[in-house]
């Protein structure tokens, strides 16, 4: 199945908003989701979370005959698998572009960089070697999935334990863990991955995209990178022209979320292992939030009614009139509200709302059409309309005017019935 | 690597290059007739064939089909006598897929492709013999075969890899240089703009200034060289032309 594709709206919408430096999820323009490492009870499994993206690691580990080329060393396999779970963009089976890029992304960010002591794997040389592998899963794709995987990685590869062994003569003897703890690998650095995306020809960088700006972005920028400040691969992706500053700035913006995020994955390790030492759970089922329902009553709490009438209408009373800066709207035909036609909202509202008229304003000025209507609706009906705006406990009453009448009224009159008018769709 | 001396005291590199100094380049361009360009491109010892088919209808698939530009579908593969010791080299492997995208990635960039909506380009690249520089090597190659076709581009694709041994940047790599590491450009240099950029190495992060300029300075290297190439080729169609 292929993912639906974006409407030129939203598409348009995002955009626009990456120019105006504002992001869907309200993040700054260099800010990571949140991340959130969880282990499994095994050793070698890991969770990781960043915002809504989720992937799992497991390394595991088998002793095999080592490659001719390289008679000492032990193997690393990198795997990454796209799930059809994660997103419903992915196939099982077939090797997807995306699926080669994130796996050579990750072999060249951890094996090519030479972040584990291969040597050490080595159980006799020419013979018996310890192959690492580490299959990564994806489970939920909201973009990002190489940032997460590689995370997921290394994080993995540094909470793995193998089984130690020994060697009387020709015997190779592999230990259980009851009967010799397990030898985590040794691991020179932590090399880190992290996705820049370009939007307008390189106009516009944003880091840790979303699934929504993955499909918009013109282009996307890897660097891996360790805490010493170490480049461990550069990727680009997608047909971009990038400029050398632009690359030496993302270079930068990449070493300092690197530093963070081995400083965090540093502590999950810490808890994990704290949690384990003192015999606490661990594990997937720990890791997810507890949402249960424990007692099938609830305490019923009284609550006075009676004066409720009298209560809301004093409230309105008290309540001041609407802000006298507003300045008066354009009205071209009386009984008319004009809420967009492409200039600046003038009206006092929330900024809250503001934001999403300025949005309205420049995506279809045709909007105007749209927006009278319900009010045209209101008239015939003849209806006290009232709207009760929590954030503004303001009442606005429309009496049935005909346009004749309402040519009397002051301006202030038509705003409020404009803004009646416009604020009640929203509802 | 130990044991290997990549640059001696004197400045000279193993196959007694300086620093920067470029491998020779040789280039012809319309090898084939069939073909609606093609060109031949030795780097060293390193050579390549480049062939391109295009612009021409949507085969295979047509869900492919990009509406407002032209959809570029790239091959790269390796003779099998291409490195020293002789493999069967079957398709599709993550490697040569890797390629094969990243030449794809590279002349989207370069071809200005919302010139022929709907329509595809096909640019086949092989490795006769490889010495280093295998990905250079296809795009310079390629980049002569799609002049050769008059596809018209923003300007000529060099690529070029570049080293760091002993705080040196060393430019075009060969095979033996290449396994310590390695930062491969692809550049259009009159903008200065690069289309691809990839590292295989571990490097500090203060390094990749001057790494990236000497990769950057030999691409534009590369650049006149293919220059020279288009224009003897176009001479020598002229003279063809005049008096057949």
């Amino acid at each position: 199945m292929k993912d639906t594709p974006l409407s030129n709206c939203e598409r348009d919408f995002i955009l626009k908003a990456i120019e105006e430096k504002k992001r869907l999820d309200g993040r700054q323009t260099y800010d990571f989701r949140r991340i959130k490492i969880t282990f499994g009870t095994d050793y070698g499994c890991c969770f990781v979370d960043l915002g809504k993206t989720r992937v799992m690691a497991q390394v595991s580990c088998e002793l095999v005959a080592p490659k001719e080329s390289r008679p000492n060393e032990g193997i690393m396999f990198f795997n990454i698998e796209l799930s059809p779970m994660a997103s419903p963009a992915f196939e099982q089976g077939r090797q997807s572009e995306l699926s080669v890029k994130l796996n050579r992304q990750l072999e060249r960010c951890l094996r090519n960089s030479k972040c584990i002591d291969t040597e050490s794997l080595c159980v006799v040389a020419g013979e018996k070697v310890w192959q690492i592998r580490v299959d990564v899963s994806m489970l939920n794709n909201d973009g990002n999935l190489m940032d997460a995987a590689s995370v997921a990685a290394i994080t993995a590869l540094c909470h793995f334990r193998r089984p130690d062994v020994g060697i009387q003569g020709d015997e190779v003897t592999v230990y259980s863990p009851e009967e010799r703890d397990p030898i985590p690998l040794s691991i020179y650095h932590m090399p880190i991955s992290i996705s820049f995306s370009f939007f307008q020809q390189g106009t516009f960088l944003l880091v840790d995209p979303c699934e929504r700006e993955e499909r918009v972005m013109d282009g996307l920028l890897m660097i891996a990178m360790n805490k010493h400040r170490e480049i461990c691969s550069i990727q680009s992706s997608g047909g971009i022209m990038l400029l050398k500053e632009q690359v030496m700035r993302c270079s930068k913006i990449a070493a300092v979320k690197v530093s963070e995020i081995t400083e965090l994955i540093s502590k999950a390790l810490l808890n994990d292992r704290t949690a384990r030492k003192a015999g606490g759970r661990c594990g997937f089922a720990e890791s997810m939030p507890q949402e249960r329902i424990t007692a099938l009553k609830t305490d019923e709490t009284l609550m006075e009614t009676s004066d409720v009438t009298e209560r809301a209408n004093d409230i309105v009373e008290k309540a001041g009139a609407p802000p006298q800066t507003v300045p008066s709207p354009l009205v071209p035909a009386p009984g008319v509200g004009q809420v967009s036609q492409g200039q600046q909202n003038t009206w006092g509202l929330q900024e809250e709302d503001e934001d999403d008229d300025d949005d309205d304003d420049e995506q279809n000025g045709k909007e105007t059409k749209m927006e009278t209507e319900p009010q045209e609706e209101e008239k015939g009906a003849g209806d006290v309309v009232e709207i009760s705006d929590s954030e503004e406990e303001e009442v606005v009453i429309l009496t049935s005017e005909t346009s004749g009448q309402a040519k009397n009224a002051d301006s202030s009159s038509h705003q409020k019935r404009a803004a009646a008018s416009k604020r009640r769709p929203k509802k | 690597m130990a044991g290997l001396e990549l640059l001696s005291d004197q400045g000279y590199r193993l196959d007694g290059r300086k620093a920067t100094e470029l491998r020779k380049v040789q280039a012809r361009m319309g090898v084939f007739a069939q073909a609606d360009g093609s060109a031949y491109l030795e780097q060293g010892n390193t050579r390549a064939l480049a062939v391109v088919y295009g612009p021409h209808e949507m085969r295979g698939s047509r869900s492919r089909t990009l509406h407002d530009r032209a959809a570029i579908n790239c091959q790269y593969s390796m003779a099998t006598f291409s490195t020293a010791e002789r493999k069967r080299r079957p398709h599709g492997d993550r490697k040569s897929t890797e390629m094969s995208l990243h030449l794809k990635q590279t002349f989207e960039a370069a071809i200005m492709t919302q010139l022929y909506p709907r329509s595809q380009i096909d640019i086949y690249v092989k490795i006769l013999q490889s010495d280093g520089g295998n990905y250079s090597v296809c795009v310079n190659a390629a980049t002569l075969a799609v002049i050769d076709a008059g596809i018209p581009m923003r300007d000529y694709v060099c690529a070029c890899s570049v080293g760091f041994v002993d705080e040196t940047p060393l430019a075009d790599l060969c095979y033996a240089e290449e396994s310590v590491s390695s930062l491969s450009v692809a550049l259009l240099p009159r903008g200065g703009q690069i289309a691809l950029l990839q590292m295989d190495a571990r490097l500090h992060q203060d390094h990749l200034e001057a790494l990236m300029e000497a990769a950057m300075t030999a691409c534009k290297g590369v650049s006149k060289v293919l220059d020279e190439v288009v224009r003897q080729h176009l001479q020598e169609a002229a003279v063809l032309n005049v008096c057949p």
